[in-house]
């Protein structure tokens, strides 16, 4: 071996964090007009934290979550997910990205009219490439949790919004996304259910999940370890619950 | 404190740890627990002002207990509370004042003080969870009280956010 070894390598990545944005610009045009939803937001969430993202409506914050979460393209930017620039890469590799590592909860529960809840819990699970075994024993397990063992051989139609919802979230963490991605997930819920799910988040949280929750609900976002206000599509406060 | 003292008489007569131990149990923690002296502070000037009589009550291991009772006019004063709405919102907000003033005099910016107080709510917000959580099943009223501050401190956030939005 020669000397050339003593060259210094290529400057050391820096330590990867659950996901990282940077500059990252949604743009919506219609009819000529152009609408800015995300102007330059630089966000990160480490491995297990948990961010509640809050501001008016019309602050870009829906909108970031779609975007890291691959229901929209950036117009510019980076998104970075567990050390891998995911923007870049194909329409097929992301959505495997996705499936595998992305939960999504949003503020109607979604589930599927023809399933059993137990179907709809487990589904995600297999599409993400878990044993119909393990499914069902996360499926079991989630379902105990959130007090709905009882329903899982009922169809979505006979439980109530409320029900349906803690089903939706114990859909979202089926197959144990590295992060969960929750949109409003109690906006339509009364006190005792926004209570439940919340509950369900804190003590995933409390094993290690990441999550990035958008809300206006500011005891839902007392909950997480970090608030970050979103204000015209840019970051207007970040700040950490000391 | 006088109202509620009086309105807790106004079911039966009671001594001053008695008061105190309903007030604390039925509006639960998040009420601030009133000490005993301050009780006993209230119970002697509802009395100097004719709302209340006592007398003292023998027992036999202990020493005397002094029992308070309503007199008329104190059931007229409890009814007169009862009857009268009570004060909507506060006009006078000491953060709007700072909000306001502070930056006309060169002394903050408005966004920094817009986020420092949303930080504070935060906090209050978490500590209101946590009491929740760490009360487990609570009665209705001392539920409902959290509930009530949970809805003001969500409301003072949502006015922050109008202030930010006309502010800055």
């Amino acid at each position: 071996m020669t000397g050339a070894e003593q060259t210094p390598g290529p400057a050391p990545a820096p330590t990867p964090v659950m996901l990282r944005t940077r500059k990252l610009v949604k743009e919506y045009r219609a009819d000529g007009l152009c609408v800015e939803a995300l102007r330059g937001v630089n966000v990160e969430l480490a491995f297990g934290e948990f961010v509640a993202v809050m501001g008016p409506s019309g602050s870009g914050k829906s909108t970031l979550l779609h975007v890291v979460g691959g229901l929209a393209d950036a117009t510019s930017g980076e998104i970075w997910l567990r050390g891998q620039r995911v923007d870049r890469l194909s329409k097929r590799d992301w959505a495997i990205q996705r499936r595998r590592h992305i939960g999504y909860v949003f503020q109607t529960a979604n589930l599927l009219s023809t399933m059993t809840v137990a179907d709809n819990v487990e589904l995600p699970a297999i599409l993400s490439g878990v044993s119909a075994r393990q499914a069902r024993q996360r499926r079991e397990e989630l379902l105990d949790d959130l007090g709905l063992t009882d329903k899982a051989r009922a169809a979505p139609a006979r439980l109530s919004g409320g029900e349906q919802q803690r089903v939706a979230l114990a859909r979202a963490l089926a197959h144990h996304p590295s992060l969960l991605l929750a949109d409003e997930p109690t906006g339509n819920l009364d006190s005792a259910n926004t209570r439940d799910v919340l509950r369900l988040l804190r003590r995933t949280h409390a094993e290690g999940q990441a999550i990035l929750l958008v809300t206006h609900d500011a005891r839902v976002a007392s909950n997480a370890d970090r608030v970050i206000n979103l204000y015209d599509g840019m970051v207007a406060d970040d700040w950490s619950f000391g | 404190m006088r109202q509620p003292l009086l309105a807790l008489l106004a079911k039966e007569p009671a001594h001053g740890y008695e008061l105190k131990l309903a007030l604390e149990q039925t509006f639960g923690a998040a009420y601030p627990s009133p000490n005993i002296g301050q009780i006993y502070v209230t119970l002697k000037r509802l009395e100097a002002d004719g709302l209340v009589r006592s007398q003292d009550v023998e027992q036999t291991t202990r020493p005397n207990k002094r029992v308070y009772e309503l007199t008329e006019a104190g059931r007229e004063a409890v009814a007169a509370w009862v009857d009268e709405p009570s004060d909507g919102p506060r006009i006078r907000d000491e953060f709007f004042a700072k909000l306001i003033l502070a930056p006309r005099a060169g002394l903050a910016d408005q966004m920094e003080l817009i986020n420092k107080q949303r930080h504070h709510y935060y906090r209050l917000m978490r500590g209101l969870n946590e009491l929740q959580e760490s009360r487990g099943r609570q009665d209705t009223a001392a539920r409902l009280l959290l509930e009530g501050t949970r809805l003001h401190l969500q409301a003072d956030l949502d006015w922050l956010e109008r202030c930010q939005e006309e502010l800055v």
